[in-house]
């Protein structure tokens, strides 16, 4: 057992680090109050960088690392509430690109490389508690062609994505795993209308219609009806990642908490030296190494392929939201009025941590999903 | 002891639904339903506030004779609760709910007479100015400075947190009027206009993106002595008096079974891969404890009223109740975002103020929960933290 960073993963985690320091996202997240065009200048530095091809094999033209590396640098982005959409572009799209025909590989990764092809994943839908079996909308087969119609909602990046990955159902019921396929569906193609909307976040996404969309069999992840497990390993990476940036996220709501504990005086004294609030503290910094070590956990679970990795995400991603909602809470509340405002960094962090326990399944979901994998 | 409830009382009941029926225009209801916070859009709310004063019902836990409804504590519970269940805008309460009671228990005659019929009508609009940037659980620590000239007074110093401010005529505020003594023995309770010279009125923008609070400055601003309620340097009790209106008598538990009611109604329309979420044993069990809570709290609540109503001082029970309703409150918000998932994560701000015609993306009923959500995390903060309730309850219930 070793949990040294190797000499590669610790330069990676130098040079998030330095970015960061030089390019804190939270004056941005104050002053967008409105849909953004991309921060193209940001993205082509995620490229100039390396950051785009950390998850893509050398043969692809990428760095060959994995979620151990993912994790690095996205731990070190969610510090500075960076809002490039990394998660959707890269971990999610780059993982479904990478599992895709050869013919659509070459069409994609290198633009995507390249800083120059924004991806985003369809999954969740309306009034559907969000699990992969649980998706409904329907891909009809006509010949070889595939006609989606329905709505996916709250896709994250859908507003920029050039494309989407979408997954539908092509027989059977929500709740089988069976009968799902991943399509490839140009962004701008006939019958793709896109609502583009803010997210409490600060980041955006899109609710997307589909109307009479035809796919051809080539645009097609995978097999017919077989999208599942596809789709749940890439969805897995994309959660390792979600969580390692609110691991990041979550790091700065503690420490800016205690700093300002130690500085706010009332009754002629810091705050800080309050029981009930040092225990709360306490608790804070407890809670946040709890999800560290889950973090670590179902990282290297999942990259060493053990049998209860799969277990050890919804593990995760429960923890997160529970341990998310807790420090986020009490941030505000120690912080008192001043934790309401815009104003402070504290809010913003705040809002991202509980948007993401509300994306592909919040901490409910998840420990149900854990307890039926057992 | 028992639960009847006396035919009279069913008879209230009707008359004041058939009232909210035939009164509660459109856009009243529709800025009802944009509530996210304990404040309601201010245009829609003041307009229900005129026509409930319109018919003498704007305040009626004032005494009769000050304009109140002469109603007994049950029928005033039951209009509280029809109003909730109508999902009317609440009524901005600084002037109807703290500034009146105050001054009907602590102000001059001539004070009552010319300022409880503009609180009634709505034509004076009051906000609070207590809190400054050094100042917030010490309250007493405050140090906005009113200096005797004449007959007058000259304010310098600065109020932070004063809710709607920037739409007030009216402020009542505590200042210092002598550094010398005790904290709290140097404070005086004044009642100043908002236009006065020297005041200028800088909003805060809340994490909903909305500016609900400012920050106010005083510079050498002149206020006469006859704006001041009680004596000088006694207005920490005049604050004291008031803030038994301010916590206690608020009722929490109507609004939480309403909120409840809709929770379940969204869950209904939710579809797990095993029928819909109230079917859910996890969200079932998340729901039933909620209503246990709020059930108990519905009776903890009718224990201080009938407290209240056999003339004793509820005392320390109003810590307790602010606790309970605010922390069930924001547990309430947090099961709406929870069962809503991601689509509570969509974020359009702009939907929420009334008569916009712009779409709504998502089901409707998923617009407010997200930044009720996050305002309800103030309800701990505001009032008199969580904290320092529970402190009062520990020194003055248990003697510690
Ligand atoms: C099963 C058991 C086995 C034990 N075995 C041993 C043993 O083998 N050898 C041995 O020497 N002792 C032993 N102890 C004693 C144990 O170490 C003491 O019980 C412990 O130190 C607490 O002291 P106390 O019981 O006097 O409680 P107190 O110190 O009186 O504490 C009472 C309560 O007040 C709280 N409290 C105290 N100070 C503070 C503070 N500053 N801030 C906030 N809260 C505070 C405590 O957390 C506790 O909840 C044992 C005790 C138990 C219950
Ligand atoms: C939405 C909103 C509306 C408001 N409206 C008004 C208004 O209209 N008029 C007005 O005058 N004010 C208003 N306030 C201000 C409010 O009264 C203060 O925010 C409140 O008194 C807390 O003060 P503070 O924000 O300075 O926090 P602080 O007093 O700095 O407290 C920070 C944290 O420390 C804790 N703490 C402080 N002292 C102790 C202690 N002794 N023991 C344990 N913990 C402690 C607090 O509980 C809190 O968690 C409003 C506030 C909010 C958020």
């Amino acid at each position: 057992m070793n949990f040294q960073l190797s000499e590669e993963q610790q330069m990676l985690a130098d040079s998030a680090k330095r970015f960061v320091r030089d390019n804190s996202d939270v004056e941005k997240h104050r002053q967008n109050k409105k849909l953004m065009p991309l921060d193209a200048a940001t993205w082509q530095q995620f490229a100039d960088l390396g950051w785009l091809a950390v998850p893509f094999e050398e043969a692809h033209g990428g760095l060959g690392m994995g979620p151990l590396e993912t994790m690095v640098l996205l731990e070190a982005l969610g510090e500075g509430l960076i809002m490039a959409p990394y998660i959707a572009t890269v971990v999610l799209g780059g993982g479904f690109l990478r599992q895709a025909s050869a013919a659509q590989r070459a069409e994609t990764i290198p633009a995507l490389l390249e800083g120059k092809l924004q991806v985003a994943f369809a999954a969740e839908e309306y009034e559907r508690v969000f699990t992969l079996e649980n998706t409904a909308m329907a891909a009809d087969l006509k010949g070889s062609e595939v006609v989606l119609n329905g709505t996916k909602s709250c896709v994250m990046n859908g507003d920029q994505a050039d494309l989407l990955v979408v997954l539908a159902r092509t027989v059977g019921q929500p709740g089988d795993q069976d009968g799902l396929s991943l399509f490839l569906v140009d962004a701008n193609a006939p019958g793709v209308e896109r609502v583009a909307h803010r997210t409490v976040d600060g980041r955006q996404g899109a609710e997307i219609r589909f109307n009479q969309v035809k796919v051809s069999e080539a645009a097609r992840i995978g097999e017919l009806n077989g999208g599942y497990a596809i789709a749940r390993d890439v969805l897995h990476e994309g959660l390792l990642a979600l969580s390692a940036e609110s691991v990041g996220s979550l790091s700065v709501l503690l420490n800016e908490t205690v700093e300002y504990s130690k500085t706010r005086q009332q009754f002629g004294m810091p705050i800080g030296k309050f029981q009930v609030l040092q225990f709360r503290m306490a608790d804070m910094f407890i809670a946040m190494e709890q999800t560290r070590s889950l973090l670590l956990a179902a990282t290297l679970k999942t990259v060493e392929g053990h049998a209860d990795a799969a277990k050890a995400v919804h593990a995760m991603k429960a923890q997160l939201g529970r341990a998310g909602r807790k420090i986020a809470q009490e941030a505000i509340q120690i912080h008192g009025g001043m934790g309401m405002t815009d104003e402070l960094g504290v809010g913003h962090y705040v809002k991202r941590v509980t948007g993401v326990d509300g994306l592909f399944g919040n901490a409910d979901v998840h420990l149900m999903a854990m307890a039926r994998s057992a | 002891m028992d639960l009847r409830v006396p035919e009279q009382e069913k008879a209230f009941r009707d008359e004041v639904r058939t009232f909210l029926e035939e009164s509660l225009t459109p856009e009243i209801r529709e800025a009802g339903r944009m509530v996210t916070s304990v404040f309601a859009p201010v245009k829609e709310a003041m307009a229900w506030q005129r026509i409930l004063n319109d018919k003498g019902w704007a305040a009626p836990q004032w005494p009769k004779e000050f304009g109140g409804t002469g109603w007994s504590v049950t029928q005033r519970a039951i209009f509280a609760e029809e109003l909730v269940r109508a999902e009317t805008p609440p009524l901005v309460p600084m002037g109807l709910h703290m500034c009146g009671p105050c001054l009907i228990g602590c102000g001059t005659e001539e004070q009552q007479k010319e300022y409880l019929p503009k609180i009634l009508s709505g034509e004076h609009f009051w906000c609070q100015g207590y809190s400054e940037p050094g100042s917030g659980s010490d309250l007493a620590s405050l140090k906005t400075f009113a200096e005797k000239d004449g007959d007058d007074y000259i304010l310098n110093g600065t109020k932070i947190w004063t809710t709607y401010a920037h739409y007030a005529n009216k402020m009542f505020a505590l200042v210092r009027t002598n550094r010398d003594d005790k904290p709290q023995q140097g404070i005086t309770f004044l009642l100043l206009d908002m236009d006065l010279p020297g005041i200028t009125i800088e909003p805060i923008v809340g994490l909903d993106e909305v500016p609900e609070q400012c920050q106010v400055f005083f510079d050498n601003v002149r206020v006469p002595q006859k704006n001041r309620v009680g004596e000088e340097n006694d207005g920490w009790t005049v604050a004291k008096y008031l803030l038994t209106f301010e916590r206690g008598g608020q009722e929490y538990a109507p609004g939480l079974n309403v909120m409840l009611e809709k929770i379940r109604l969204m869950a209904e329309k939710q579809q797990t891969a095993f029928g819909p979420l109230t079917k859910d044993p996890v969200w079932q069990h998340k729901f039933a404890a909620l209503e246990a809570d709020v059930l108990a709290l519905e009776f903890t609540e009718m224990r201080i009223k009938s407290a209240l109503s056999a003339g004793k001082d509820p005392g320390a029970l109003s810590s307790m109740s602010k606790i309970l309703g605010t922390e069930l409150l924001q547990n309430v918000t947090e099961l709406r975002i929870e069962t809503l998932g991601s689509q509570s994560v969509i974020w359009q701000p702009q939907a929420l103020v009334p008569g916009q015609e712009q779409p709504v993306i998502g089901p409707e009923y998923a617009l407010t929960a997200m930044p009720h959500y996050l305002n309800s995390r103030a309800c701990s903060i505001y009032g008199g933290s969580n904290e320092v309730q529970r402190g009062i309850i520990a020194k003055a219930v248990l003697g510690l």
